[in-house]
């Protein structure tokens, strides 16, 4: 019984039973298909993470995004003063978040590849782009640069799921996406 | 010199300090149980959409005070309760120290009231984590610092205790398994304390302008070095329930010691990995270290809860034949007491820890799998399916045999209680389901609005979000009546309870004796040859992981190109 010691002074002589062996060389073999799927992914998926990323100052940051959203603005969304910033194919992408935005609005094109940048101003934020539920986790002072290549079209919502303070659940971006 | 008195059920003799410790700290814990739970109805409540209860500046100090009470407070306390039952009670030894175990029990206490405190006062809403920089007063770090430290001293008592039944020969031979198991958990609270000593004593001084400056992504290593391996106190403590109610219900042995030590040796090994899984899509920690630590090594803690999966029910399903309830395959499992809370919450924290909590976690640990879960309501969805309705039901489960035994009293509502489980288990487990399928839609975790009000820019979740959401709201109202109903029996036992008779009445429900047990075979399996049912139950599970695990990867192949 669990609760007593072993009857045997010397249990760990008597024989494991066939189901037990089976199951335990079973869920190993499980184990080891799961553990090999991660690199194998690496090699022929078409979603990792890239293990780029950079220490940045903040304001260093902003400044740079700042810079990049000026020269490829094309245009304001609404009335709300916030740019849509239309980057050339295959280049680089910024987007910042601070309490309670992620700036700016970007504008990408379906099938391209592009360099995107990611960093906080302040708190720690997290990056979710919707509906296609991609998520990750924006530090300040750490720039993470990963290649993204969307292969779908229309208007993406970025939240916030991070908590980042009381106007956390304001916290909301915006991707287009165009065909041409 | 301790002073001892024999369990008139069990045949235990228990020193009389161990036991008023015992009984303080399991108390204590169903108070927490109490608050936390409170404020954890209060938050579904605010996010099922049609009722939104509380204002945002409450709703996140109730899920900061949430995450505290219930996966801190609450649990530690019962753990303490319990390895101080493993170490004292079930090796008959006397405790060494109990002066030093009622010094932690007030750092616990002491602590866990600063933190509540600085909560409720409303500056430090930081959540759980507490991620810097944001910051929160310096009494939460402080309270959660004491509370750890009085912690580590109970593991200390549990260690000496053992250290001198050994010598005192108390008892013979190895330690009995659930013990063995109680010692796995208390080497890895060890760890765990101490992870938590390296970061959040640094973040204390922060707190108090003697630092300038907190790393982010060092903070969350650490932190999770610390929030993570508590859980696996956790799961390692409720599946040594598991083996010591199969051995008090059924007097069911470990099919094979080796088997089931060596599968608790893996988890000393291998756990504390895990903060990896928190890490998955961080910038600046490359994929080798994701794939080696998020995956404990080669899944080998993994390996080990598959092995306990199948040894535990094994064991019942042995014992169950052993005693002649031997037609088809299920006959021992259709036969069991499903009726007597003890096992209905064990067996259901079983069943819910496996499919809920256990396949969700590793399907999410997976390094690329966690880019579409990462911080959405899966998450939390996942651990409601390990530590509410597989630790906390483990608890429930073994409160309603420890408390009347230990009290020596009737549980008060005992048809209440033959309900509760499956109440709890139901509720809870739907709570974890539904989270899960609305994080499946991207609906964010810690988070107030999710149909973004106030935002400039909106986004609109489909209709099956704010379902979920709803559905998720009734399901913990469901799991909140049965929560309430433990608490109930649990208080009104103590309080108001009637005295047990004592034998022989309670003799025939007591747990057999070694000596009847002893009897007719030497280790579990023994004389039995198989257990079939066991092994098609553990199919079936290793059927839906195996479907699930990779529906996850067809999931992901459907995102955008990330690289």
């Amino acid at each position: 019984m669990s609760i007593f010691p072993p009857t045997e002074r010397v249990w760990w002589n008597q024989p494991i039973e066939k189901t037990e062996v089976m199951w335990v060389t079973i869920a190993f073999v499980w184990a080891l298909v799961m553990f090999f799927m991660m690199p194998y992914w690496h090699i022929s998926g078409e979603q990792n993470l890239s293990n780029e990323a950079y220490k940045v100052n903040p304001e260093v940051y902003g400044e740079k995004v700042e810079a990049w959203a000026e020269k490829y603005t094309i245009r304001e969304e609404g009335d709300t003063g916030i740019p849509v910033v239309r980057p050339p194919a295959g280049g680089d992408v910024y987007m910042l978040g601070r309490t309670w935005e992620w700036w700016p609005i970007v504008e990408l094109q379906k099938g391209q590849s592009y360099r995107f940048h990611l960093s906080s101003m302040d708190w720690m934020h997290g990056w979710s782009l919707l509906p296609e539920n991609i998520n990750i986790q924006v530090h300040p002072n750490y720039e993470m640069i990963f290649t993204v290549k969307p292969t779908s079209s229309g208007e993406f919502g970025v939240i916030c799921n991070e908590f980042c303070g009381i106007g956390h659940h304001t916290m909301v971006g915006k991707i287009y996406v165009t065909d041409k | 010199m301790a002073e001892f008195r024999t369990c008139p059920d069990t045949g235990f003799k228990i020193d009389l300090a161990a036991d008023k410790l015992i009984k303080w700290n399991a108390v204590t814990a169903v108070v927490f149980l109490l608050v936390g739970g409170l404020f954890g109805l209060m938050v579904a409540l605010t996010r099922w959409p049609a009722v939104h209860l509380l204002p945002a500046d409450l709703f996140y100090l109730a899920l900061t005070a949430h995450g505290l009470d219930v996966l801190i407070v609450w649990i530690v306390f019962f753990e303490v309760a319990l390895i101080y039952f493993c170490a004292c009670v079930l090796l008959n030894a006397r405790m060494v120290l109990p002066k030093v175990a009622w010094l932690g029990y007030i750092l616990m206490l002491g602590g866990a009231a600063i933190t509540n405190v600085a909560v409720l006062s409303g500056e430090s809403s930081v959540m759980f984590t507490s991620y810097p920089p944001m910051m929160a007063a310096q009494e939460f770090y402080l309270g959660i610092i004491l509370f750890a430290v009085g912690a580590l001293l109970a593991c200390l008592v549990f260690f000496a205790t053992i250290i001198t039944a050994k010598k005192e020969r108390t008892y013979e031979g190895s330690l009995p398994l659930v013990v063995f198991g109680a010692m796995t958990a208390t080497i890895i609270a060890v760890f765990t304390i101490l992870s938590g000593a390296v970061i959040l004593v640094p973040t204390w001084l922060w707190s108090l302008d003697l630092l300038a400056n907190i790393d982010t992504l060092m903070y969350r290593v650490i932190w999770w070095g610390f929030g993570h391996s508590s859980q696996q106190i956790n799961v390692v403590a409720q599946i040594s329930i598991w083996y010591a109610i199969a051995a008090i219900l059924f007097g069911a042995k470990p099919l094979s010691e080796k088997v089931s030590r060596g599968a608790f040796l893996l988890y000393i090994l291998f756990l504390q990995l895990a903060s990896a899984h928190h890490l998955l899509v961080d910038p600046g920690i490359s994929s080798e270290w994701k794939i080696f630590n998020t995956s404990y090594a080669l899944y080998l803690a993994v390996l080990a809860s598959m092995i306990h999966g199948l040894t535990v029910p094994g064991a019942i399903e042995a014992a169950q034949r052993k005693k002649g309830f031997n037609k088809g395959l299920f006959e021992w499992l259709r036969k069991a007491p499903w009726g007597n809370p003890v096992f209905s919450g064990m067996f259901l924290s079983l069943i819910l820890f496996g499919f809920l909590g256990g396949i969700t976690g590793v399907m999410m640990g997976t390094e690329q799998l966690n880019i579409i879960i990462h911080n959405t309501l899966y998450v939390p969805g996942h651990f409601h399916g390990t530590v509410v309705v597989g630790t906390t039901l483990a608890f429930m489960a073994m409160s309603y045999w420890l408390v009347p035994t230990l009290w020596q009293k009737e549980l008060v509502f005992p048809g209440l209680a033959k309900w509760q489980p499956y109440l709890f288990g139901l509720g809870m487990g739907l709570v974890s389901t539904f989270m899960m399928g609305a994080g499946t839609l991207g609906v964010p975790r810690r988070h107030w609005d999710m149909t973004f009000a106030d935002a400039t820019l909106g986004y609109d979740f489909p209709a099956a979000a704010n379902l979920m959401m709803g559905l998720n709201g009734v399901a913990a109202v469901i799991g909140s009546i049965g929560a309430a109903i433990f608490i109930l029996n649990m208080v009104g036992t103590i309080l108001w309870g009637k005295a047990k008779v004592p034998a022989p009445a309670a003799a025939a429900e007591a747990p057999a004796a070694p000596s009847v047990t002893g009897a007719a075979t030497s280790y579990g399996s023994a004389g039995t040859m198989e257990v079939p049912g066991t092994f098609v139950l553990a199919l079936i599970f290793l059927t839906a992981f195996i479907l699930y695990y990779f529906v996850n990867w067809k999931y992901l192949s459907g995102v955008w190109g990330l690289s």
